[in-house]
């Protein structure tokens, strides 16, 4: 049993320790240490992620669920051990409720897929507007299908949900409220059991996008009481190729399949085709076998860690990143929310963000210029892209120093 | 960093700064959008181009350093170009910032030389063509809009 870990105290996060089980980070860039600050695109990946891939592909390679041959039988348990190991990580009540997908995008246009044809013209799904394009496109091509209708939670100027509009937007009609567990343009932690609480006692079931929350934070599907919850390997140290849709069971139960093929069938025949169970039944086709083994060794790695401690660390990078950053004349932090994860968005007057990029680049600083797929937030604050530094508990307060020192030369270069 | 400075020279910071042809232009017989869809980068090129000849150009819009000296350069390059001469020249640009072994010689291009430096960084050749292809649309084509995809 999993539920919410809280910070605790940084004093025991040994980060030279960790830096040491991530190859990648001991590099140069243009001549100076990588500082790898774009952690939110997507993390790196620890040695045993590495190695635990490359095994399987040297030993164990064979298609899952089809031989009776040594490799497939070692395939086939190495994935569904990995299956385990994400039921167990996110606290789900079984494996018939994780479903291996590509990442979240594909999670989300799952359910938009699926749980949508369910739903009739005049029904309405509600947003935020805050979401990643990943959480507003499937369901604006839904609504090309069926005709729902969308409303759109607003934000507050500090990058908050405006909770006081959402008891306003639920109707009769409502069906499905799908939101971010964290935002990847504005770092903001939004109150999703607050928002669940609200939907739940409407009846309404509730998506999370979690691509962004489960790299920073402990996520236990049953103390949220979600009803569906995407993830994506990649941002999680693991590879990409990989994610996973969380899914109620009772809900998946009721869905009818998302992409028909091998692997999610029971019997096929021209006449009539019997559907495999959960969480089969959504996995058609080979599946990324090696990708699933990395994200279970991703997540093994993730379980030993003292996250207490990583959380209580990395909300000092963020601390000090917010101070040493506001301190710089020009720049404008996008995004103040009370509660945030360890990623600062900002502007800064007459240096564009795709120049700051190249810019912070030449000294080895990885950061993300651009609108971060979140264009109505960019709208939001009137700006067309902001440059974003994101964190890992990998980092450290002198890459932070050396990222405010070049975002000063960057002002003198240019302004 | 010696690279970077090949990048941000003089020349293209000041035309950053102080871009020229920076206006709206009321007569203009073509007005087409560029847009960069990557970094957002947003331009309205005007030209009034009269007997086949570039009388007038000019900008405005929102972009990085490098998609803003661009344009402003090109604006002042163009003017009083004929079409046939404004088309070559972007073709010479096209070549310097693109081609691995470019046959145009910065030197010979005057102020727009100073492009040349953006060929080391991919990344970001389509900042600095942008204002190009939207003027090489309003001389050669009817469409109204381009994007650098
Ligand atoms: C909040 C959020 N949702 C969804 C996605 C999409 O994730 P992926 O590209 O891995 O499918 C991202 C990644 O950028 C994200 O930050």
């Amino acid at each position: 049993m999993n539920a919410i870990v809280k910070p605790t105290s940084d004093a025991d996060w040994d980060v030279a320790r960790v830096r040491r089980d991530f190859p990648i980070l001991d590099q140069a860039v243009h001549g100076h240490p990588l500082a790898y600050l774009d952690n939110a695109a997507t993390t790196q990946k620890p040695q045993s992620v590495i190695d635990a891939m490359d095994q399987y592909y040297r030993r164990d390679n064979a298609n899952v669920h089809r031989g009776v041959h040594a490799l497939a039988e070692r395939a086939t348990t190495d994935f569904e051990a990995a299956r385990e190991s994400v039921r167990r990580f996110i606290n789900a009540a079984s494996t018939r409720e994780i479903v291996f997908v590509r990442g979240t995008t594909e999670a989300i246009n799952l359910v938009a897929s699926s749980f949508g044809q369910g739903l009739r013209e005049g029904d309405e799904v509600i947003l935020t507007a805050m979401e990643h394009h990943a959480n507003i496109v499937p369901w604006q091509l839904l609504r090309e299908r069926t005709g729902v209708v969308l409303r759109v939670l607003p934000i507050t100027p500090a990058g908050e949900l405006d909770l006081e509009a959402l008891p306003g937007l639920f109707s009769a009609h409502t069906r499905l409220i799908a939101l971010t567990h964290v935002s990847n343009a504005l770092g903001t932690v939004n109150p999703v059991r607050q928002v669940v609480a609200t939907a739940h006692e409407r009846g309404v079931p509730v998506l999370l996008d979690g691509a962004q929350a489960m790299p920073h934070m402990r996520v236990d599907v049953q103390a949220l009481d979600c009803d569906f919850y995407a993830f994506s390997g990649h941002k999680l140290f693991g590879p990409t190729g990989i994610g996973v849709l969380y899914g109620r069971e009772t809900l998946l139960q009721a869905m009818p399949p998302y992409q028909g093929g091998g692997e999610m069938i029971r019997t096929v025949s021209f006449e009539k085709t019997t559907f495999a169970g959960l969480p089969h039944r959504f996995e058609a086709g080979t599946p990324d076998i090696a990708g699933a083994i990395g994200l279970g060794r991703a997540i093994e790695y993730l379980e030993k860690l003292d996250w207490g401690a990583a959380m209580a660390y990395e909300n000092r990078l963020l601390e000090y990143a917010t101070d040493r950053l506001r301190d710089i004349p020009g720049l404008r932090v996008i995004g103040e929310a009370q509660d945030k994860v360890a990623l600062v968005s900002f502007v800064m007057d007459d240096v564009h963000p795709h120049d700051m990029g190249t810019i912070l680049d030449h000294r080895g600083l990885a950061v993300r210029a651009g609108h971060h797929c979140a264009m109505p937030v960019m709208t939001f604050y009137q700006v067309p892209a902001t440059s974003r530094a994101s964190m890992a508990f990998y980092n450290t307060v002198e890459e932070i120093d050396r990222l405010a020192a070049a975002l000063r030369h960057a002002r003198e270069l240019l302004a | 960093m010696s690279e970077l400075n090949d990048l941000y020279q003089e020349l293209i910071l000041d035309h950053k700064r102080h871009p020229r042809n920076f206006r709206d232009m009321p007569d203009a017989t073509r007005a087409v959008d560029g847009h960069n869809p990557l970094c957002g980068d947003q331009l309205r090129l005007f030209v009034r181009v009269v007997d086949g000849r570039v009388e007038d150009v000019s900008f405005i819009g929102v972009g990085c350093a490098i998609s803003m000296a661009s344009a402003s350069m090109l604006t002042e390059a163009v003017r009083g170009q004929t079409v046939g001469e404004a088309q070559r020249l972007f073709a010479d640009v096209h070549d310097l910032l693109t081609s691995d072994h470019p046959h145009t010689d910065p030197a010979e291009l005057g102020n727009l030389g100073a492009l040349a430096g953006v060929h080391e960084y991919p990344m970001r050749v389509k900042c600095a063509t942008l204002s190009w292809h939207t003027l090489d649309t309003a001389l050669t084509s009817d469409d109204d809009s381009v994007t650098t995809e």
